[in-house]
């Protein structure tokens, strides 16, 4: 048995744990860049930092993608693009 | 000449925490993930099937059935628990030899485990052997909690109302203990009425511990499995089956992991979701 085997992993899972790491070290170079956060006061009355701005981007992504799957049989590629639609809006103006 | 301000090296004391949190919390999460997009027939035997799992859960009736009883349950919770704590804890004394033992009162039920509050009470809300349920069917009231849903509610409710409300009534009253007497003497001098100090005073000065209390109480409601399955095992029928209760079922007694998986996902999210909502409502409470 694979030494991992347990965890049951697929290529598709992989690729999006990958893609979640791959934000927060470009989160972490980001602010290695420039520190500080760039915090701002946006549309939803809340102080926030970029960090803050990608959680309300991951959070708000799965909450789309679990919407687009209970509520409609379109593919779930057009949840995705609605999601990334949704996080340039909260980085732009969260 | 510029002075170094920060410790980076101190980032290595956060290590030990964050092997704790990705054993006990990401590692098994990104299981679950896994879980979600495939199904299984034996040990170590997995098929991709997508998102055919969130599908299915998110249009069954009964994913819809338990998630509405978990948030009914949640809501009746919190509307009777966070004002009777508060209510316990005004009501208790701020100075003298009976704080030490109002205190010690509150925090028995604390430390009480969760299966055996449920083992408790299964005995005493039984009609024909238990205090509870023999007294009330004594005094008139067709009360069986094993057969009639509402009883099973009223059950499960007062049994969380007697395990937890301490846990608010300690917290509130460690917020109103904070409370300098200065704050009443002024009241007093202006002739403030009993409902003002409350009003303008106690309940400002309480806000950030109730906000704790509201997101544990909310936490622990949502989640809560042990103690309604020991009392009724979500039943009769499925009318006590909470989301957890449910999980459970999917994931043990059918060994459906997909399912199961799926469902702990949007739960996950659920409740995620509401602490991030907490989390910000007590950051702003903090700035203002």
């Amino acid at each position: 048995m694979k030494p991992l085997a347990w965890m049951a992993w697929t290529w598709q899972t992989a690729t999006f744990f990958c893609f979640i790491a791959a934000c927060l070290i470009t989160m972490l170079l980001w602010e290695m860049l420039k520190p500080g956060g760039s915090p701002k006061h946006g549309v939803l009355g809340l102080n926030t930092t970029r960090g803050d701005r990608l959680f309300i981007s991951l959070l708000g992504s799965a909450y789309i993608h679990v919407a687009w799957l209970g509520l409609t049989e379109q593919p779930l590629w057009w949840g995705s693009v609605i999601s990334v639609f949704f996080a340039l809006t909260v980085f732009k103006w969260v | 000449m510029s002075s170094k301000t920060v410790n980076q090296k101190a980032w290595l004391l956060v290590l030990p925490v964050l092997l704790i949190v990705a054993l006990n919390a990401v590692i098994p999460l990104m299981t679950v993930v896994n879980y979600s997009v495939q199904d299984t027939f034996s040990p170590g035997v997995f098929f991709f099937e997508g998102t055919k799992w969130y599908r299915e859960v998110l249009s069954s009736p009964r994913f819809h059935g338990a998630l509405g009883r978990q948030f009914l349950y949640t809501a009746i919770i919190l509307a009777i628990e966070i004002p009777l704590g508060v209510a316990v804890a005004l009501a208790m004394p701020r100075k003298g030899p009976w704080v030490s033992v109002c205190l010690v009162l509150m925090a028995l039920p604390l430390l009480i485990p969760w299966n055996v509050v449920g083992a408790m009470w299964n005995i005493f809300a039984l009609p024909d052997i238990g205090l509870l349920g023999y007294g009330l069917n004594w005094l008139g009231f067709d009360y069986n909690y094993t057969q009639q849903p509402l009883a099973a509610w009223m059950t499960v409710i007062l049994m969380d109302v007697w395990h937890w409300t301490s846990l608010v009534v300690l917290l509130a009253y460690a917020g109103l203990s904070s409370i300098p007497d200065a704050y009443y003497q002024a009241a007093k001098i202006d002739g403030a009425s009993r409902l003002s100090v409350f009003r303008f005073i106690q309940l400002p000065k309480m806000k950030r511990v109730l906000i704790i209390a509201l997101l544990l109480r909310f936490m622990d409601s949502f989640m809560v499995y042990t103690e309604p399955f020991v009392l009724t095992g979500g039943g009769p029928g499925n009318s006590t089956t909470f989301l957890s209760i449910d999980l459970v079922k999917a994931a043990i007694g059918e060994f459906n992991l997909g399912i199961a998986a799926a469902m702990s996902i949007i739960y996950f999210l659920m409740t995620l979701l509401v602490c991030w909502v907490f989390y910000t409502a007590m950051m702003r409470s903090e700035e203002s």
